[in-house]
């Protein structure tokens, strides 16, 4: 399988803090990869680096060029796209204009499907058509992670970076949403996910990292990792 | 007072608050977008109306040396940053086109067509178009280079900004003031009372103006876009808006704004190299009262001290720009009383 994404030997620092050391990992084409650890292992900041929004040092490739110089909106333009934590949506637009701003690159491109892929995304989220003219600020929490999730859709993405996308959603609302990501996987995107919902991850998962204070400390198929009895105790909840 | 010069510096000052209005729309856009407290606003509307002057006696407005100089300066910063990050061939090439070809396009349209004398409507775009051309150049090169800075450094920048215009300003246009002729010299009565026909002008322009601004921003992508960065810097990033685009896009709508203001001032009053400044400054105070958020707060506001300023320019001459700018101590006071307090930046 070819690497889509290569994240070698990466470190990242806030100030003197190192939050990430020395990390590698790999997401293959069209596969779900899901990066697994508590509060505070450096999920988020691995993310944010390999967005642009944080420096790091290491080589990061996505589909063999280097990311050391893109910008972040070099990132978008070449199908890389996140669904941060906070969702940072446009509070103060229609859901529709949140959509209509997530396929901007390709706007500027001229692409002429973008119409196509708004139809997809309500297809995909009904009950986003059914709430399209209302305000952003205004949606509920399951709402808006369907809007962030549909805002980074219409950009077309070749790799979907989703940050903790069940955090504080209701357990059926996650359900969704995970159905939504595994449905997106047989579409051919690849897909990077960071969770602390192990369970869940785990499951829609082909391959797992777990990432404890900065390092990652296993690896593995997820159904393996599933079964290893030190994730199987610390994020399962199962005693070993 | 009389109901006749009560009407009448009613008409006066709704003619200049519909500029001052443009200026406060512009201001608040900016600080949106950028978050510059953007002190050289009245410095576009100074060269729209020395430009469109220019233009009226046949001569080639000089700021388009100016232009020229910039589109040079701009372009070597833009391809340094560009062979920093090792960008592809077509990224010099376009960084070239943009920054480089068009500018100078706008530079020979002007050359070119000054000495003919065209029709006043078509000086209008001209005189339009030499300063607009100038927002994005000056974004990419005061403002872009320190765009992460604070507030505070962005707002030294926009005044040392200020200067550097004005400076230019002198050295293009002169010490000597000009006036632009009427668009029309029509007048209408209206129940009694004279309205004229250049004031129904800038009243409909203006209107027009704010109309396809609202237009623009509410239902062009560009325009959302631009909403989009002021609203949620870090969310307009991941969608792939540019800072940097969207912070030069504002300023040529500023830019254009400016100049359209100084267009429509010019038959007005007469306009010297730094009359901008003060024009600017009370646009800012209608901005201010929108709390440099509410658009139309902000125009609202930029009415009302349009009307101030010309009720008091009748009882108190003198101290007209004092009250005007005396205002803004309440206005602050009140909105620092009724507006919860911000974090800084972000």
């Amino acid at each position: 399988m070819t690497t889509q994404l290569a994240v070698d030997n990466v470190s990242i620092r806030y100030g003197k803090v190192e939050a990430v050391h020395r990390i590698s990992l790999a997401v293959g084409m069209g596969q779900i990869v899901t990066v697994i650890g508590p509060n505070g292992a450096g999920k988020t900041t691995l993310l944010s680096a390999i967005m642009g929004l944080l420096p790091f040092h290491g080589e990061i490739r996505f589909e063999g060029q280097s990311l050391a110089n893109a910008s972040i909106e070099d990132r978008v333009e070449n199908g890389l796209c996140l669904v941060p934590e906070r969702r940072e949506l446009f509070a103060e637009m229609s859901v529709a204009d949140n959509l209509q701003l997530g396929a901007f690159c390709r706007y500027r491109r001229r692409d002429r499907t973008i119409r196509a892929s708004l139809d997809d995304v309500y297809a995909l989220f009904p009950r986003l058509a059914e709430r399209r003219e209302q305000l952003a600020g205004t949606l509920s929490g399951g709402e808006r992670q369907m809007l962030a999730l549909g805002r980074a859709l219409m950009s077309k993405p070749r790799l979907l970076m989703l940050d903790e996308p069940s955090l504080g959603l209701a357990p059926r609302i996650v359900k969704e949403i995970f159905h939504t990501i595994a449905a997106l996987q047989a579409t051919g995107v690849s897909i990077l996910l960071v969770e602390q919902n192990a369970r869940v991850a785990l499951q829609v998962a082909d391959t797992g990292y777990v990432l404890e204070t900065g390092e990652l400390v296993l690896s593995g198929p997820s159904a393996e990792l599933a079964h290893n009895p030190r994730v199987a105790q610390s994020y399962l909840g199962q005693s070993a | 007072m009389n109901l006749q010069i009560a009407a009448l510096l009613a008409q006066d000052g709704l003619t200049n608050g519909a500029i001052y209005a443009l200026l406060a729309l512009a201001l608040v856009l900016v600080f949106a977008v950028t978050r510059v407290v953007f002190v050289p606003q009245g410095e576009f509307v100074a060269f729209g109306a020395l430009s469109l002057a220019a233009l009226q006696n046949g001569a080639v407005p000089k700021t388009i040396w100016l232009l020229l100089a910039m589109a040079v300066i701009a372009t070597i910063l833009e391809l340094v940053a560009l062979a920093r990050r090792r960008a592809a061939a077509r990224a010099y090439m376009l960084a070239v086109a943009g920054w480089l070809v068009a500018p100078a396009l706008v530079a020979a349209l002007l050359w070119f067509a000054a000495p003919l004398k065209l029709a006043l409507g078509w000086q209008v775009c001209l005189a339009i178009l030499s300063v607009t051309a100038i927002g994005p150049l000056l974004y990419r090169i005061a403002i872009q280079p320190v765009a992460q800075g604070s507030v505070l450094v962005l707002l030294i920048v926009a005044v040392a900004v200020h200067f550097v215009l004005g400076g230019m300003g002198l050295l293009f246009f002169g010490a000597e003031g000009s006036r632009t002729p009427a668009f029309t010299d029509a007048m209408y009565q209206l129940g009694g009372i004279n309205v004229s026909g250049q004031s129904l002008y800038v009243y409909g322009v203006s209107a027009l103006a704010i109309g396809g601004l609202y237009w623009a921003f509410s239902q062009t992508l560009y325009g959302k876009a631009l909403m989009a960065t002021a609203f949620n810097r870090v969310g307009a990033r991941l969608v792939g808006i540019s800072p940097n685009f969207a912070g030069a896009l504002t300023l040529t709508v500023a830019a254009a704004l400016g100049a359209f203001s100084g267009v429509l001032i010019g038959p007005i009053t007469t306009v010297y190299y730094d009359s901008g400044f003060l024009v600017g400054l009370k646009g800012f105070v209608g901005a201010i009262i929108g709390g440099l958020v509410s658009y139309p707060l902000a125009a609202a506001g930029a009415l009302l001290i349009g009307l101030i300023e010309s009720y008091a320019s009748f009882w108190a001459s003198q101290y007209k720009e004092v009250i005007v700018f005396t205002l803004i101590i309440p206005v602050l006071l009140w909105r620092s009383l009724k507006t919860r307090h911000h974090e800084e930046d972000q």
